[in-house]
């Protein structure tokens, strides 16, 4: 039976997260996490490693979260998440959901190999990266998904000089039950893809882009406004893969009957992080993005 | 049932009748065969448990976690550099108050690489808060992990169960395996008082402040100061406690008696050799050859390390004339650890033994009988007389 697609008017009235919690102004995750609890629904465990998500749960002994949470290391949340499925199955629940819940440094970087692991072994559970672009909880430093010229604490003066990881395709090539990626500008399209997440078996992930306010440096209300530009500009895709098969979701699908794509200087203009980058880098990333969009094209209509 | 098998397997047999639900290694020697045996055990539908063969050490161990943590019964081993790769999470494992055993068969560590035994690998992981137990033999190994599900169920800190790579984990000995009915009885499910799920949600190993801070009610909870006195506080509980457990399987299975140390001809002893793990049984020789010429020689063959027995060390050896502490780890640029753990707990005794050390086996080194006896005659020369510790059995051979 095909679900409901998810739209502002069935969305479920009822909040997982306590309000008031400790994330920043603005911040694109603390809008997700409400919303992709809703999804989940109470009948989950949630595993999170080190990130903003751990500040955003709350000080001890006052938690944000009403579902259960089990904290763990900061390379350990695919292994850890691996040992809650295994407690369940050792009980013969086969109904509770584990979910993962991680930055991009937690699973870019130094969750890298417990994930890799994880999915190798085929293990039943839900992976979200939420992909904010460098390690924003410890004050903004360059993470292994950072976009190259961006600059941040530890690459101050000419940004950073590498290109960034291209994290899901990294997951795809593991060929898991699922891979997707969303934005936190399309909060419909993370939940639609979530509860589809849920009804497989296996390790699902979804990579979240989403906007960070703090470290980016952009007003604290341009959230959304920036997360669909990421999306519009064709910067950043949205899409699923299945058996091997990428389809892009409706935001990025519209782009391609679309004769020309809002310019990437667009998305990056209001941002302060790519204030070191040169004209030439926007023009190269246009150029890039064009490519890539012509190569959908073709393939895709 | 009496079996002729490994220390390997005897530990591998220790885990499944202790009906372990969750197993999550990572190869490493010379804890191989035992982890082996398990995934035997498992596949053969012998023991009803989740096999997670994961990618690294440090994921075994957070598996155990996210499975203790969720109601599980877990179990893990490792070996020198696989310990100290989740070192972290042995850490984390105790903060979090999470009852788990884990074997650790013993070996040297990297660089430069040897896979033969010493114990610097777990003697290096003291500081993290484990309960740790060492074996002598494989009798002992399958008993000590029975026992150690019991106590760290009890008292919610894991324990290591350690014993000596190759000499133990590779060498065939004779062993009584308990009955399962039996170690049923001793052993009840277990059950984790903070258990996630949906029906209680909890948020554990939240971040937490130096202070205490008040809940929704008003209550005061502790900061991560008190929390962590709570876990010393319990550490030092839990040797009482492991007594209750040793006498309990004693009771039950006719066997134990001395959980923390087994006491070699001390009573009018003059002279007390102090060691951990196998080495123990090579000095009960030393012992008894050094009595034959006249010295009256006894030994401490300790099996609880951590937490460190004081009360039971001052108790047995203030009053002799001489300790020498033999010892397979060294904490570089000072002495061997027991050493200074003996040295301190006789610090406060009016009658005072001289101390010396002794490091040995590292990275495998051989050891004789000789070697012992040597030692203690040359301690027993020298007295009280100011050395260099701590002296080196096998150097240059």
């Amino acid at each position: 039976m095909k679900e409901q697609k998810t739209t502002a008017l069935n969305l479920t009235d009822e909040e997982f997260v306590f309000p008031g919690n400790r994330a920043c102004a603005g911040c694109g995750l603390s809008s997700l996490y409400r919303i992709g609890l809703k999804a989940i629904g109470r009948d989950a465990i949630l595993v999170v490693p080190p990130s903003c998500l751990t500040v955003m749960q709350g000080l001890y002994p006052i938690a944000s979260t009403q579902l259960s949470v089990l904290n763990v290391t900061f390379a350990s949340a695919a292994s850890a998440a691996s040992g809650v499925r295994a407690a369940l199955k050792a009980k013969k629940n086969d109904h509770t959901r584990v979910v993962a819940w991680a930055g991009d440094g937690g699973t870019a970087d130094i969750g890298i190999q417990a994930l890799s692991g994880a999915i190798e072994r085929g293990e039943d559970f839900l992976y979200i990266c939420y992909d904010n672009e460098a390690y924003m909880n410890t004050g903004v430093q360059r993470s292994g998904t950072t976009p190259r010229g961006t600059v941040t604490a530890n690459t101050a003066i000419h940004g950073k000089q590498q290109q960034s990881k291209d994290l899901p395709r990294i997951i795809a090539a593991h060929s898991p039950a699922y891979v997707a990626s969303c934005s936190a500008a399309y909060p419909t399209d993370f939940h639609d893809k979530i509860r589809k997440a849920l009804g497989m078996k296996g390790l699902k992930y979804i990579h979240i882009h989403t906007p960070c306010p703090t470290g980016w440096g952009i007003e604290d209300r341009l959230t959304v406004r920036l997360g669909r530009l990421a999306v519009e500009t064709g910067l950043y895709v949205l899409y699923e893969i299945e058996d091997g098969e990428m389809k892009l979701s409706s935001p990025s699908a519209k782009l391609l009957t679309k004769k020309k794509l809002s310019p990437v200087s667009e998305y990056l203009a209001p941002q302060a992080r790519f204030k070191s980058l040169p004209e030439e880098a926007v023009e190269a990333l246009q150029q890039e993005v064009d490519a890539k969009w012509e190569t959908y094209r073709s393939q895709m209509t | 049932m009496f079996v002729f098998e490994s220390g390997n397997v005897a530990a591998a047999t220790g885990v499944k009748l202790s009906r372990a639900q969750v197993i999550a290694a990572y190869p490493i020697t010379p804890q191989t065969p035992l982890t082996e045996k398990l995934s035997v055990f498992v596949d053969a539908g012998e023991l009803d448990a989740e096999y997670v063969a994961v990618e690294s050490e440090h994921s075994a161990l957070a598996v155990c976690i996210g499975a203790t943590s969720t109601g599980a019964r877990a179990f893990t081993a490792t070996s020198a550099n696989g310990l100290l790769y989740m070192s972290e999470q042995v850490h984390w494992t105790a903060g979090a108050r999470l009852p788990m055993v884990m074997c650790v068969v013993n070996r040297g560590v990297g660089a430069p690489w040897s896979v033969w035994n010493d114990h610097q690998d777990s003697i290096s992981q003291r500081d993290a808060g484990w309960i740790q137990i060492y074996a002598k033999d494989h009798q002992e190994i399958i008993d000590t992990v029975i026992k150690a599900y019991r106590l760290t169920e009890e008292v919610c800190i894991p324990v290591m169960v350690c014993y000596d790579g190759y000499y133990l984990s590779h060498t065939y000995m004779p062993f009584e395996v308990p009955e399962q009915e039996q170690v049923d009885a001793f052993l009840p499910p277990y059950e984790y008082r903070h258990q996630l799920g949906p029906e209680n949600p909890t948020s554990l190993n939240t971040v937490t402040l130096p202070g205490r801070r008040p809940d929704l009610d008003g209550n005061l909870a502790p900061g991560y100061m008190e929390i962590r006195r709570c876990l010393h506080t319990e550490l030092r509980q839990a040797i009482e406690v492991y007594e209750r457990v040793d006498s309990e399987f004693k009771a039950m299975f006719g066997r134990g008696g001395s959980p923390i140390a087994e006491r070699y001809l001390c009573d009018d002893a003059e002279y007390v050799a102090v060691a951990l793990g196998s080495m123990s049984n090579q000095i009960k020789d030393a012992v008894d050859e050094l009595r034959e010429e006249g010295i009256r020689a006894g030994l401490l063959g300790l099996s609880l390390y951590r937490p460190f027995p004081s009360e039971f060390i001052a108790s047995e050896l203030s009053g002799r004339k001489g300790v020498v502490v033999f010892e397979k780890a060294l904490s570089p640029g000072n002495t061997g650890a027991l050493f200074g753990d003996t040295r301190a707990a006789l610090y406060e005794c009016s009658s005072r033994p001289f101390l010396r050390n002794y490091i040995l086996g590292l990275g495998g080194k051989s050891y004789k009988t000789s070697d012992f006896c040597g030692a203690i005659r040359e301690s027993v020369e020298a007295g009280s007389e100011p050395c260099d510790h701590p002296g080196w059995i096998g150097l240059n051979r």
